[in-house]
């Protein structure tokens, strides 16, 4: 189990005071994933979220013919999973690890729990999420924006 | 202003739509180039078109590299020009990355498509002096896999140890192992000393903007950030007005501007 | 060497003095009912007698009472035509070689060049002379220049030369500055010499040196047209103005005025805006580049691949005030606007640049809500 401490390595996590790093620390498990490991696949049930400390993780959409699209990647620092926050609770893409991945694994449902029953954590926990997000918004919004096209195509 | 003949020695395909030539002088050469300075490029009866020196400046020889984007009709012969094609050459003109103003710091390179080739020199430079500088560290982000500048050359980068290479694209291609996401996303995963870090940024405006903006949110001065601006140009030379971004002609004060200076000029429409 | 006087016939020899020194003299002509500069025959090509009336979008020749010959203002165009050209070879390609453009012998001689275009030449040495680059072609015509300056003692309605410290004294760089005097006591001028050129060439002719009251009554003349101004450009801050006003309101007012016709660039004696034009034959093997006058105001101006930066007539019109008004003291060191008024009599729409800025003050000191504001 990793420690409050540890936790701070992320800077989502950087608005819980050391008592609700406590309560996460106490949901979370470290977990080893080996290159290769499909971790979620589209459509599942979205029971936890993991924060990456190393290696790389795919986001990916099956298609009928050929390997699956890759729309993402992860790396150490960043958060894998949020369709655990709202209902349905199912994953959007899949996800596989695409080389060996040390995480922190969140319990979804513990977590949600812990924020119904206490806003002062819910909130800061929310918060933090949702600053992790937003650069990867920001980054795909980016990305449509294709920038790197020759003008003269546009 | 009289441009100088050379020749074309050599030419490589970059990308689908950039080529790299290799220019000889057929008599008088141009004086040295400092990292980020560029040429005014004379294809015979299209015209003449602005682009960013791309070789290495600790070689000393006469050959000059420059890679080409086919975006208009100027760069679409320079990229169709075969070999002994002669081109004039005027230059080199513009304030450059200023690397030895980064001597003992890190050095966070940021290149988005062909924002690479402005900025090998500096990365060039730097290894050629590898020892008065900390960390390197190249973000570069493409559109493709296929779309990547210098490929070869990243990946012998990718294996050195003496800098840190980060790939990222936005639409992979198969078999494609590396990142994807847009290079904010590489760029937002280090972590860096911003006492003591220089960071260079060459690409499409937005880019630049979203780059620096993940740097500033670093704690990096944007004093210590490092963009280089593209205007119209005509002259190169500081004499035809045409290159202006508020107060800067960017022949002269630019093309690299430091972002104290030239954020608030981006950030108006139409300057 | 104290202040000579020369008479109407004096000024004649000092013409036919310039031509017999190898100069070709360009001063003021009567031209399709303007006063356009040309080259001169002889002294009697120049305006004896001609006034102007001007005011925003107005241009008018009058026969005045009296023969003075360089009492008019706001002419259609400056000398920097001549030393800049609105076109210029610039260099041709035939078998790999490239070849300057041979210079034309021409050495001009200027006569009748007031405070306010003297302070044009000066700036523009340092834009085209200065730099890192020179224009060739620039710093050969200026460096066999042969000035002759004109103290104004009657500035026009548009002029606000005092405003801008351009004038109306001619401030450094003539070889002669003549005062005009038209009175009672004749027709004559007072000459100052300004190097050893000038020196020279007035030795050539038949003068007699200045009493003490003739050279206090010339100064004291061209004083008094400090006073007369038609135009005052505000007094403030012009430099940081123009940059606090990026953003202002007021360029959607101008733009509701401006054609984006480019005059005020053509006639304004400082802008330098040029492009470049090849020309190939049919055989693609010679080709010719020349240099041409631009403007900002051309739609394709700020051309970068994928569209031009200003398209909008508000941001035009604010590139070409700030760039005259403020980014020149970043790029040059002083102004770039010499209070001639050209700009506001050429000007279709009659936009006058000393009461655009005069709003953008008074903008500003409302946003900032400052106690003048209240008033």
């Amino acid at each position: 189990m990793p420690t409050a401490d540890e936790l701070l390595d992320f800077p989502a996590l950087a608005g819980l005071d050391a008592e609700h790093r406590q309560l996460l620390a106490d949901l979370a498990e470290t977990v080893t994933l080996p290159p290769g490991e499909r971790i979620f696949e589209e459509g599942q049930v979205a029971d936890a979220c993991w924060l990456i400390r190393t290696g790389r993780v795919t986001l990916d959409a099956g298609q009928p013919a050929g390997p699956r699209y890759v729309v993402q990647t992860l790396g150490p620092g960043d958060v894998l999973g949020w369709s655990w926050l709202v209902p349905p609770y199912r994953w959007q893409l899949g996800a596989s690890a695409a080389e060996a991945v040390t995480a922190v694994r969140l319990d979804a449902a513990a977590m949600r729990a812990a924020a119904e029953t206490d806003p002062a954590f819910g909130y800061p926990l929310l918060l933090g999420f949702v600053t992790a997000l937003l650069p990867r918004l920001h980054g795909t919004r980016a990305r449509l924006l294709d920038l790197y096209g020759n003008p003269r195509d546009r | 202003m009289l441009p100088l003949p050379y020749r074309v020695a050599g030419r490589e395909r970059e990308t689908g739509d950039s080529v790299t030539l290799h220019l000889e002088p057929v008599g008088a050469r141009i004086a040295p180039f400092a990292p980020g300075q560029f040429t005014m490029l004379y294809a015979r009866g299209v015209g003449e078109v602005a682009i960013s020196i791309s070789g290495d400046p600790s070689l000393d020889g006469a050959t000059l590299t420059q890679t080409i984007r086919d975006v208009g009709a100027v760069s679409r012969a320079l990229c169709r020009a075969d070999l002994e094609t002669r081109i004039g050459v005027r230059g080199p003109y513009g304030r450059g990355w200023g690397l030895d103003t980064a001597a003992g710091r890190d050095l966070v390179v940021v290149a988005g498509g062909v924002g690479l080739a402005p900025l090998r020199p500096v990365l060039l430079g730097a290894l050629a002096r590898r020892a008065e500088f900390g960390r390197i560290v190249l973000v570069a982000g493409a559109r493709t896999p296929a779309e990547f500048l210098f490929r070869d050359q990243l990946a012998r980068w990718s294996k050195q140890s003496d800098l840190e290479v980060e790939l990222t694209v936005d639409r992979p291609a198969d078999g494609w192992t590396g990142d994807v996401g847009f290079v904010t996303e590489p760029l937002g995963r280090l972590t860096i000393d911003p006492t003591r870090t220089t960071a260079f940024l060459c690409g499409p405006e937005p880019m630049m903007r979203f780059s620096a903006n993940v740097l500033q949110g670093m704690g990096l001065p944007a004093a210590d950030i490092r963009v280089s601006l593209e205007r119209n140009m005509k002259c190169g030379a500081g004499l035809c007005g045409h290159c202006q971004l508020g107060p800067l002609l960017l022949c002269r004060d630019g093309p690299v501007v430091d972002y104290r200076q030239a954020r608030p000029l981006l950030a108006i429409r139409e300057l | 060497m104290g202040d000579a006087v020369i008479d109407r016939a004096g000024l004649d020899a000092l013409v036919a003095g310039l031509h017999a020194a190898g100069y070709q003299v360009v001063g003021p002509t009567v031209r399709d009912e303007a006063i356009v500069l040309a080259e001169l025959g002889s002294g009697a090509d120049l305006p004896d007698g001609w006034g102007v009336d001007v005011g925003p979008g107005h241009y008018r020749l009058h026969r005045r009472a009296d023969r003075a010959v360089f009492s008019h203002s706001a002419g259609a165009q400056s000398w920097k035509q001549f030393l800049h050209p609105p076109r210029q070879p610039l260099w041709s390609l035939d078998d790999g070689e490239f070849r300057a453009a041979e210079a034309e012998p021409t050495r001009y001689a200027f006569l009748g060049v007031r405070g306010c275009d003297l302070a044009a030449l000066r700036t523009l040495g340092t834009v085209l002379g200065d730099g890192a680059q020179p224009s060739a072609g620039f710093a050969r015509r200026r460096r066999d220049l042969f000035v002759v300056a004109v103290g104004c003692t009657e500035p026009g309605g548009l002029c606000f030369c005092a405003s801008m410290g351009t004038g109306p004294e001619t401030g450094p760089g003539y070889d002669l500055a003549l005062t005009e005097r038209v009175d009672a006591d004749g027709h004559r001028f007072v000459v100052s010499v300004g190097s050893d050129a000038g020196a020279a060439v007035l030795e050539s002719l038949t003068h007699r040196a200045a009493t003490a009251a003739e050279t206090a009554d010339a100064a004291d003349a061209v004083a008094a047209a400090r006073d007369r101004m038609g135009r005052t450009m505000p007094a403030t801050d012009l430099r940081a103005l123009l940059v606090e006003s990026r953003e202002s309101p007021h360029w959607g007012d101008v733009a509701d005025r401006c054609l984006t016709c480019g005059n005020c660039t053509m006639v304004c004696p400082t802008c330098f805006c040029t492009t470049t034009e090849d020309v190939t034959d049919l055989t693609g093997e010679h080709v010719e580049r020349s240099e041409r006058w631009a403007s900002c105001f051309e739609i394709d101006f700020s051309y970068v691949h994928g569209g031009s930066v200003r398209t909008s007539g508000a941001s035009r019109y604010r590139q070409w005030i700030t760039h005259k008004l403020s980014s020149w003291h970043d790029q040059f060191g002083s102004s770039g606007c010499v209070g001639c008024g050209r700009c506001i009599a050429w000007c279709p729409v009659g936009i006058d640049i000393t009461a655009e800025v005069a709003q953008l003050d008074a903008l500003r000191a409302a946003a900032e809500g400052s106690p003048d504001a209240d008033r």
